[in-house]
C-alpha cells in the first residue's frame, strides 16, 4: 500500500507540544516526534498512558497549537497562522473518530443533526440533500434510515461508535485519525468496528493514524507501527518487522506484556518484566527516557538522549544499544 | 480438592424504571479451594452482577429471586447484610477494576488497611495491626512499606495503587479472593505485574480465585476453569485448556475467532454480528439464537438444556443435542 516514491500526504517534523503544568514545571507530553504518512496507509500509533500518543494525535489535528514543530499537509505548511479559508479547507480533509462514544456525541441532539454537523459546518449541503447524504452514511456504516430521528442514549457502544464514524465521513476526508476507537467497546464488537473501518479504507482511499494500545489490533490493521514512550517516538517499523524484530527494549517488554489468548503458549513463554513504573513526566533530564526502566542501561543511556536512527531499512529505533 | 463455593441455580432480577432486568438467569457454577476461575463475558452479560450478589452488594434495586449460594455449606443468599458484614472481607474479598476509586483518597495507606483489620479481627492489638499492615505492603512487591504506610493513593501510580487493593483485600486471609476486571483499568506492562503478584500470592497464601475479565489473552494467562456468561446465562464452562482447544458453544468460538490472528494479517475479522438481548425482555428460546451462524428452528423456541461434553466441560448449546448431529456437520 505504501511506497518510497509516493510523496508522504501528511509530514510531522520535530513536532513538540509542552503544556505548562506549575510554575516552572514543563511537561512535555509530546516531545521532538517526526513521522511521515503516506495516503492509502495506515500507521499504527502505541504506547501507554501518559505517553502523548493522544496528544500528538490532536495536535496534528490542530485540537492543540504545536510548541514548535512542523505539519505539513500534501505539500503544505498547516501549522501557524492559516488564512481562514485555507483552514475551512484543510478541516474537511482531515477528520477524528473518538474514543468514547458515550462522551462524543452530543446527547440532545438527534443522530442526523449529529452526522450533519460537519456538513453544516462547512454549508455543504442543505435541505433534503443533506437529509439525503446522512441517510446515505447511516447505511454505509451499517447503521438504518429509522436510527437518524433517535438521540445516542438509545444505542448501544458499537452503534455509538458507528454514528461517530459517519459524522467523520460526512465532509469526504482524505485523511483521519482513530484515537483509540475500540477501546471502550466489547471483544464481540470490536472486530465489527475494525471490519467497518478496513473497509471504508478500500472503498474510499482512507489514511489512517490510528492510536491505541491494543497491539493486537494495532499489528491486525496497520501497514507501519510508531511507538511511544514518555512522549517521544522510540521506534517506528512496517509492523511485521516491529512484531517479529522489535530492536528497542521497551518495543521488546511492550510486545511480551500481551497476554496470548493461547493457554498452551501463555503459560510457557517466559517474559520481560519491567521494573517499576513509568517516572515522573515532568521535567524531564536528558538522557534516554527508557534508562531507569531498561534492563541493559549503562552511563551512555543517562548521559545522552538517542536518536532515531534507521537501523535496518525501513527500521527505526532511538536506542544506543540497538544495532 | 474440596468444594468451596457452590452456586445453584442464580437468578437476580434488577428494577428500573422501564421494567425488571433479568440480569442473571439461573447461573450454576462451583469453586473448588486454591483454583482460579475466570467468568468471561461482554459488558450486561451479568458476570459482576452475579459476583455481586456472592458478596452481597447488589444495588438496592438488585435482589435474588431463586437459587442459592453456598459457602462451604452455608447459604449466603440467605443472609442479612449484618452477617453479610462478617463474611465480606474475612471470608471473601473483592477487587475492582479502578484502583483510583476503591481507595480512600482521604486516609493513608496504611490506614486502610488496618481498618479492615480492625473490623474483622478483634483480637489483635494495634502494634499487632500495624506490623501485620506492613507485612501486606511487602507481600504485595510495595518496597519501602515503612515510607509507604503513611502516604496516601494519590502519591502512588495506578499498579502500585492496585497493589494496595490488593493488600486490603488479603488482610484477613480471605478463602476466596474475587477480582472484577483487576486489570483492564492498567497499562500491559502493569498488568503483566499484577497478574504475576496474584498467580505468586494464590501459591503462597492459598486463596481461590475469582476473576472477571473480558480479556482472553488474561485468561489463557491465570485461570484453571473458565466460565462463559451470555444474556445472564452460562453458556459454557470447562477447563482451561479444554476452552481454548476443544470450544463447544457458537459464542465462545465467535469469541475465540474475533481475535486477530498473526496468520491473516489485514484479512477480515470474523465477527459476531448484531448485538446482545435485551435482558428486559430476554429471547424465549437461546439468547445467543438472533447472532449465532448455526441457529435452527428449536434455538429460537427452546431454550437448551446444560449438556455435558467432556469430564467437566459444560455447555449448553442445541447443537450438542444427539438429535442435531447431522446439523452440526
Amino acid at each position: 500500500m505504501k511506497s518510497a516514491e509516493n510523496k508522504p500526504l501528511l509530514e510531522v517534523k520535530n513536532l513538540k507540544k509542552y503544556f505548562q503544568v506549575g510554575k516552572n514545571q514543563i511537561l512535555k507530553a509530546v516531545d521532538d516526534v517526526s513521522l511521515d504518512i503516506y495516503k492509502g496507509e495506515t500507521l499504527g500509533l502505541v504506547g501507554e498512558s501518559g505517553c502523548g500518543k493522544s496528544t500528538f494525535g490532536r495536535t496534528v489535528i490542530q485540537l492543540y497549537e504545536p510548541t514548535d514543530g512542523r505539519i505539513v499537509y500534501d505539500g503544505r505548511e498547516i501549522n501557524g497562522s492559516l488564512p481562514s479559508a485555507e483552514r475551512h479547507g484543510f478541516t474537511r480533509k482531515m477528520q477524528m473518530i473518538f474514543q468514547d462514544p458515550y462522551a462524543c456525541l452530543n446527547p440532545r441532539m438527534k443522530v442526523i443533526d449529529i452526522v450533519a454537523e460537519g456538513i453544516d459546518a462547512h454549508g455543504i449541503l442543505s435541505g433534503e440533500e443533506r437529509t439525503k447524504k446522512v441517510l446515505e452514511l447511516l447505511e454505509t456504516v451499517g447503521l438504518s434510515e429509522e436510527h437518524a430521528n433517535r438521540f445516542p442514549h438509545e444505542f448501544s457502544g458499537g452503534q455509538r461508535q458507528r454514528v461517530g464514524i459517519a459524522r467523520a465521513l460526512a465532509v469526504n476526508p482524505e485523511f483521519v485519525i482513530c484515537d483509540e476507537p475500540i477501546s471502550a467497546l466489547d471483544v464481540s464488537i470490536q472486530a465489527q468496528v475494525i471490519n467497518l473501518l478496513k473497509e471504508l479504507q478500500e472503498k474510499r482511499g482512507l489514511t489512517y493514524l490510528f492510536i491505541a494500545h491494543d497491539l493486537s489490533m494495532v499489528k491486525h490493521i496497520s501497514d507501519r507501527i510508531g511507538v511511544m514512550y514518555l512522549g517521544a517516538m522510540v521506534e517506528l517499523a512496517d509492523s511485521e518487522s516491529l512484531f517479529e524484530a522489535p530492536l528497542h527494549p521497551y518495543t521488546q517488554a511492550l510486545l511480551s506484556a500481551i497476554p496470548i489468548p493461547d493457554p498452551d503458549v501463555e503459560k510457557s513463554r517466559s517474559r520481560i518484566m519491567l521494573e517499576g513504573s513509568l517516572p515522573n513526566p515532568v521535567n524531564l533530564k536528558e538522557g534516554c527516557r527508557f534508562a531507569s526502566r531498561c534492563p541493559y542501561a549503562e552511563q551512555l543511556c543517562k548521559e545522552k538522549t538517542p536518536e532515531m536512527k534507521e537501523v535496518r531499512p525501513g527500521h527505526f529505533a532511538a536506542c544506543h544499544k540497538a544495532m | 480438592m474440596s468444594r468451596l463455593l457452590e452456586v445453584n441455580q442464580l437468578q437476580v432480577h434488577i428494577k428500573t424504571q422501564h421494567g425488571i432486568v433479568q440480569a442473571v438467569r439461573g447461573i450454576s457454577f462451583y469453586l473448588d479451594e486454591q483454583e482460579t476461575l475466570a467468568i468471561v463475558g461482554e459488558s450486561g452479560s451479568g458476570k459482576s452482577i452475579s459476583v455481586k450478589s456472592i458478596m452481597g452488594l447488589l444495588p438496592k434495586n438488585g435482589k435474588i429471586v431463586g437459587g442459592s449460594i453456598l459457602l462451604e455449606g452455608k447459604d449466603l443468599s440467605k443472609y442479612s447484610e449484618r452477617q453479610m458484614q462478617t463474611i465480606r472481607g474475612s471470608d471473601i474479598s473483592m477487587i475492582f477494576q479502578d484502583p483510583m476509586t476503591s481507595l480512600n483518597p482521604t486516609m493513608t495507606i496504611g490506614k486502610q488497611i488496618v481498618e479492615v483489620l480492625k473490623e474483622h479481627r478483634k483480637d489483635m492489638t494495634k502494634t499487632q495491626m500495624k506490623d501485620r499492615a506492613l507485612e501486606l505492603i511487602s507481600l504485595v512487591g510495595i518496597s519501602n512499606p515503612e515510607t509507604r504506610f503513611d502516604q496516601y493513593p494519590h502519591q502512588l501510580s495506578g499498579g502500585m495503587r492496585q497493589r494496595v487493593v490488593i493488600a486490603v483485600a488479603l488482610a484477613c486471609d480471605p478463602k476466596i479472593l474475587i477480582a472484577d476486571e483487576p486489570t483492564t483499568a492498567l497499562d500491559v506492562t502493569i498488568q503483566a505485574q499484577i497478574l504475576d503478584l496474584m498467580k505468586d500470592l494464590q501459591k503462597k497464601i492459598k486463596t481461590s480465585i475469582i476473576i472477571i475479565t473480558h480479556n482472553l489473552g488474561v485468561v489463557a494467562n491465570i485461570a484453571d476453569r473458565v466460565a462463559v456468561m451470555y444474556g445472564g446465562q452460562l453458556v459454557e464452562s470447562a477447563d482451561v485448556r479444554e476452552l481454548f482447544y476443544q470450544t463447544e458453544h457458537p459464542y465462545t468460538k465467535g469469541l475465540l475467532a474475533s481475535i486477530p490472528k498473526a496468520s491473516h494479517k489485514g484479512g477480515e475479522l470474523t465477527a459476531i454480528h448484531g448485538t446482545p438481548p435485551d435482558l428486559m425482555d430476554p429471547p424465549k428460546g437461546c439468547p445467543f439464537a438472533a447472532r449465532c451462524t448455526k441457529t435452527m428452528e428449536v434455538c429460537r423456541q427452546y431454550p437448551p438444556e446444560d449438556m455435558l461434553c467432556g469430564e467437566s466441560h459444560h455447555a449448553r448449546c442445541w447443537l450438542l443435542d444427539e438429535r442435531a448431529k447431522a446439523f452440526r456437520e
